[in-house]
């Protein structure tokens, strides 16, 4: 099964590199950009498994190794093959 | 038994793949300092016969993840977790405190400096917040220490009420500051919360701090400022009782440990 991993900065932690990605979309004329945060993506091929368990497992990789949880929070999905 | 003089002291240098400042450690420690240095490779579980581990800076396992992320599970960080809870004298300058923080061994996270930009300024001015440590009894409170620092992720972040409790355990020894000792944001270097630039754990053996006191031990290169640091270390390995062996009680504090 394949599940994804999303790692982002927490509310209120600096993100020098998000805001100077969003420096320079608007130098690249889109202004319409309000806001962004950069973050890190995890694709992960995972053993069959059911999915209570899944992610019960991915959370434990988030917490332990992915992400760490003194700056950073994540979310998982799981696809379906 | 304890070190009885220099020659007697063992420091281990902790060696990771990725490890880039552990000769000038062992330069500091062995050729100048006059202790003994042996080197520590990641994969040894034993830190045996060292009275203090040190954990040099550089790009361990590339940096990958995040600084200090992959070193935190190498099997030497089991037993240098062993060592600081059995009361082991533990320093972190750079990579090292990255990995001490990730470790949990000490508290907060070394992220991206403000800037972006990697910083390298060879006299960075450094504040002493107290002295009465084992890390910082060869220096005064309020005195300005110049101590080289080189880093892409140096901006150190902590919730609000860990900075508290840091504060009021008396944890933060070293801020960033203007050359006479002032604490500003324009003289913050890489955005670091509080201008944190050096803590230790409650119990005074175990400090990591971004600067690189191993680089600032000879007058022709750069100044001795860094010896302050890895003298009293020194200083404290001499006083102290017995050298901690894992797995025995906790020894007592030496002399010189804060409360």
């Amino acid at each position: 099964m394949k599940a994804r991993v999303i790692v982002m900065p927490r509310e209120g932690v600096l993100d020098p590199q998000g805001k100077a990605i969003q420096n320079a979309l608007h130098s690249l004329g889109y202004d319409a950009v309000r806001d962004l945060r950069a973050g890190k993506c995890f694709e992960i091929d995972l053993a069959d498994m059911p999915r209570a368990k899944a992610e019960a497992l991915l959370h434990e990789m988030s917490e332990k190794l992915l992400a760490n949880p003194v700056i950073e929070s994540w979310k998982i999905t799981l696809e379906e093959e | 038994m304890s070190p009885r003089s220099r020659e007697d002291v063992q420091v281990g240098v902790v060696v990771f793949p990725g490890s880039c400042d552990d000769h000038d450690a062992y330069h500091a420690l062995a050729h100048v300092l006059g202790v003994r240095a042996r080197f520590v490779w990641h994969k040894e579980e034993s830190l045996e016969g060292l009275d203090a581990v040190m954990l040099p800076g550089g790009f361990s396992y590339g940096d990958y993840l995040r600084c200090g992320a992959m070193a935190k599970f190498s099997p030497v960080m089991k037993a240098v977790r062993r060592f600081a809870e059995a009361g082991g004298y533990v320093l972190g300058t750079c990579n090292g405190f990255q990995i001490l923080c990730e470790s949990g061994l000490l508290p907060g996270a070394l992220i991206r400096n403000r800037s972006l930009r990697f910083l390298c300024e060879p006299r960075q001015a450094l504040r002493v917040e107290r002295s009465d440590t084992p890390w910082t009894s060869r220096t005064e409170k309020g005195r300005v220490l110049r101590i080289p620092i080189k880093h892409g992720e140096g901006c150190y972040y902590a919730d609000p009420a860990t900075l508290e409790a840091l504060q009021a355990k008396g944890q933060i020894l070293l801020r960033y500051s203007t050359p006479d000792g002032r604490v500003s944001e324009d003289a913050n270097p890489n955005g670091s919360l509080l201008h944190i630039a050096g803590i230790m754990n409650p119990r005074g053996n175990v400090f990591g701090l971004m600067p690189h006191p191993e680089h600032a031990v000879e007058p022709g290169l750069g100044g001795e400022d860094g010896r302050r640091i890895l003298d009293a270390l020194i200083d404290t390995l001499l006083a102290a009782p017995a050298r901690p062996t894992p797995g025995r009680a906790p020894q007592a504090a030496s002399p010189s440990a804060p409360r």
